[in-house]
């Protein structure tokens, strides 16, 4: 493979709040390679979209601090200056957003937000601009192309305004693009056809993505490789089979165990991570999953690293049971994924 | 469009209908209000006064003195009791000084608070956001009247004897024809004055559009694409923030401009629209104050139709029906 296109490294971001030092990425690094989809899942608050904006460099309130390393080739990206984020930004690394409702400017042409764009990094007449932005939404499956850029984005529904925006973050072939939860705003049909279109920039243009989610039907049906994130720490990285099959961390297997799956016996109810994420403000020494798992003890309250325990190098985990263990523990109940089945039987 | 445009034509004529008869009525319960005694001097006889009655129409049943008196007003054959002259002459007298003190005052307060709404959004909690709520607050604060008086007193008069020439004239109007410097010089201290206000409630006003649109999620995505800060602020926070403020700037500019902005001309005496108004009120001189009223009415119902015009320009996603309210 070569050099990874981009490298994370203990990116940590914090912001000071009034109720105190809010660590909402802490200790994060992964690799990204040309070409790969890379998913990272957790549930809501654990820091996915703080990751994804200080990726963009877009993590600019005066109370935020960051640390660690984002290296694009050759730049990096925390502590640029603003000319040279800019310059990455839109050019380099894309971005495709939750709401595809509110995430463009409803007073803008939806062609002219796509020209701008272009316009802010190449020396390109309007019209050259309009001729690309046509092709773009010509390309990302909006019919009528040449007179839809000329709508307004209340004109267009749910799914065509994802479109838009996917063609936007394309207009200048950029490296890497990053989607944070672009499918959970629609509709389930409209989900799955953007889910297609991305996978097919993927195959196409090589277009590395990292894609931002808590759906795990998303993430089994695109990614490559996946990270599992839990209060602001990967818990887990690993293939997106190694995952699936064969995984590591007790929160994995609930977040795995709380999807219905339509294979195999179908259980009374689904399972459920038992209590609440710990606050990012001073969050729990050690194991920060310790106090919501069945299988906690005493050395998960000392440290614990990212590191591969079950003898594969592109498998980490962040969870001290061994992993003979591990595999035993979340076999029960008739070969369901869950922690509360798993916490009644020991 | 043209559907719109009649149906606020229709409201338009319905509006001043009711503004023109409440203003007419009011003549008739107020107390003191009987023009023909007032007309007839101090202590008249009761022949006088009867006199006056029948000479102007006032023993008449109530509808047809209203009727007698549209009929004079659209005519242009309205006459103030008191001085006799023609209310429509002397209101087209005030015109130009109006509109030279509203437009000019409405240019010179849009400026400055989208300047100053700029300014602190983007220093928002910060020390000189602070000292210009502060400012602000005390230029809301400030009676048009008091601020005009002491702008008279200070900068147009004393200020003038010390250092031995005009900087800002002691009050009154020049014609532009007469002499456009002159003109402008005359009107530097009314604009000012007019103007402090409403900087103050527009800066507060566009600072809070400004703070709530830059969390936005499509500014989100004008920085992730890569724009600079300058134009991201202009054409994605500005541009989206100054929607509701036309509305506001519409409605006050209305009233300013139907010569409402009775006390700057006065202090000032600018000898507007406003201030016929004033001195007409001050004499319950009715045929004026009717006519300044139905003028003022137009203003601000005109306006109305015109800002949701523009409103509609400005955000697509506002549609005219015809079904909209006046």
């Amino acid at each position: 493979m070569g050099e990874p296109l981009l490298t994370v490294s203990d990116l940590r971001v914090s912001f000071r709040t009034e109720g105190g030092l809010v660590q909402a990425v802490d200790g994060v690094s992964f690799d990204l390679d040309r070409g790969e989809v890379l998913s990272i899942v957790g549930e809501s608050g654990c820091g996915k979209s703080v990751m994804a904006m200080t990726l963009m460099g877009l993590t600019a309130s005066r109370n935020a601090s960051i640390s660690g390393s984002i290296r694009l080739g050759e730049t990096e990206i925390v502590g640029a200056d603003d000319d040279s984020l800019r310059s990455i930004r839109g050019e380099r690394m894309a971005m495709i957003f939750q709401n595809p409702m509110s995430s463009l400017n409803p007073v803008q042409r939806i062609g002219d937000q796509i020209v701008e764009q272009i316009r802010a990094h190449r020396d390109v007449s309007k019209s050259e601009a309009m001729e690309r932005a046509v092709y773009l939404l010509n390309a990302v499956g909006v019919p009528d192309a040449k007179a839809r850029a000329r709508a307004y984005p209340h004109e267009f529904s749910g799914g065509m305004r994802q479109r838009a925006m996917i063609a936007m973050a394309l207009s200048l072939d950029p490296e890497v693009l990053i989607a944070d939860e672009p499918t959970t705003a629609l509709d389930v049909t409209i989900q799955a056809q953007i889910i297609d279109l991305l996978m097919e920039l993927n195959r196409e243009m090589g277009l590395a993505v990292i894609l931002i989610t808590h759906d795990l039907g998303v993430v089994a049906e695109i990614a490559n490789r996946v990270a599992v994130m839990y209060a602001g720490q990967l818990v887990e990285e690993a293939s997106l089979d190694g995952l699936f099959y064969d995984p590591l961390h007790p929160y994995s297997w609930g977040l795995l165990g709380s999807v219905p799956r339509v294979d195999g016996e179908r259980p009374k109810r689904l399972a459920q991570i038992k209590g609440q994420p710990p606050s990012l403000i001073d969050p729990p020494k050690g194991c920060r999953f310790r106090e919501r798992c069945p299988h906690a003890f005493e050395a998960c309250e000392g440290p614990v690293a990212l590191e591969p325990r079950a003898g594969d190098p592109g498998h980490p985990d962040r969870c001290l049971l061994p992993v003979e263990a591990k595999r035993d523990l979340r076999k029960l109940d008739s070969g369901r994924i869950g922690l509360e089945e798993a916490g009644a039987g020991s | 469009m043209t559907r719109f445009i009649i149906k606020r034509l229709a409201s338009m004529v319905l509006v001043l209908f009711a503004v023109s008869v409440i203003t007419f009525l009011i003549f008739n319960v107020i107390p003191n209000g009987d023009p023909a005694v007032r007309m007839a001097g101090k202590q008249p006889t009761e022949t006088q006064v009867q006199a006056i009655r029948e000479e102007w129409g006032f023993d008449k049943p109530i509808y047809v003195q209203y009727a007698t008196t549209m009929k004079l007003l659209f005519t242009g054959q309205m006459v103030s009791y008191f001085s006799q002259l023609n209310v429509v002459e002397e209101i087209w007298k005030g015109v130009p000084r109006t509109f030279a003190l509203a437009i000019g005052a409405a240019i010179l307060w849009m400026i400055f608070a989208i300047a100053l709404g700029l300014w602190s959004a983007m220093r928002a909690g910060g020390i000189s956001d602070n000292l210009l709520n502060v400012f602000a607050l005390i230029g809301i604060s400030m009676p048009v009247f008091w601020l005009g008086a002491l702008m008279n007193q200070y900068l147009g008069f004393e200020l003038s004897n010390v250092l031995g020439f005009e900087l800002f004239p002691n009050g009154g109007y020049v014609e532009f024809s007469e002499s456009p410097w002159q003109w402008f010089h005359h009107l530097i201290l009314p604009w000012i004055a007019l103007s402090v206000l409403f900087i103050g409630f527009y800066s507060r006003v566009l600072r809070a559009n400004i703070i709530e649109t830059m969390d936005e999620d499509y500014v989100r995505t004008a920085r992730a694409k890569g724009l600079s800060d300058r134009r991201v602020l202009l054409h994605h926070v500005l541009r989206n923030s100054l929607i509701p403020v036309v509305t506001l700037w519409g409605l006050d500019f209305a009233v300013v401009i139907g010569g409402g902005a009775i006390l700057t001309e006065t202090v000032f005496n600018l000898q507007g629209v406003g201030q016929y108004a004033a001195d007409a009120i001050g004499q319950l001189d009715q045929p004026p104050i009717l006519a300044v009223t139905m003028f003022g009415a137009f203003f601000v119902v005109f306006f109305n139709t015109v800002i949701d015009i523009v409103y509609a320009a400005l955000d697509p996603r506002i549609r005219l029906e015809a079904g909209d309210s006046a």
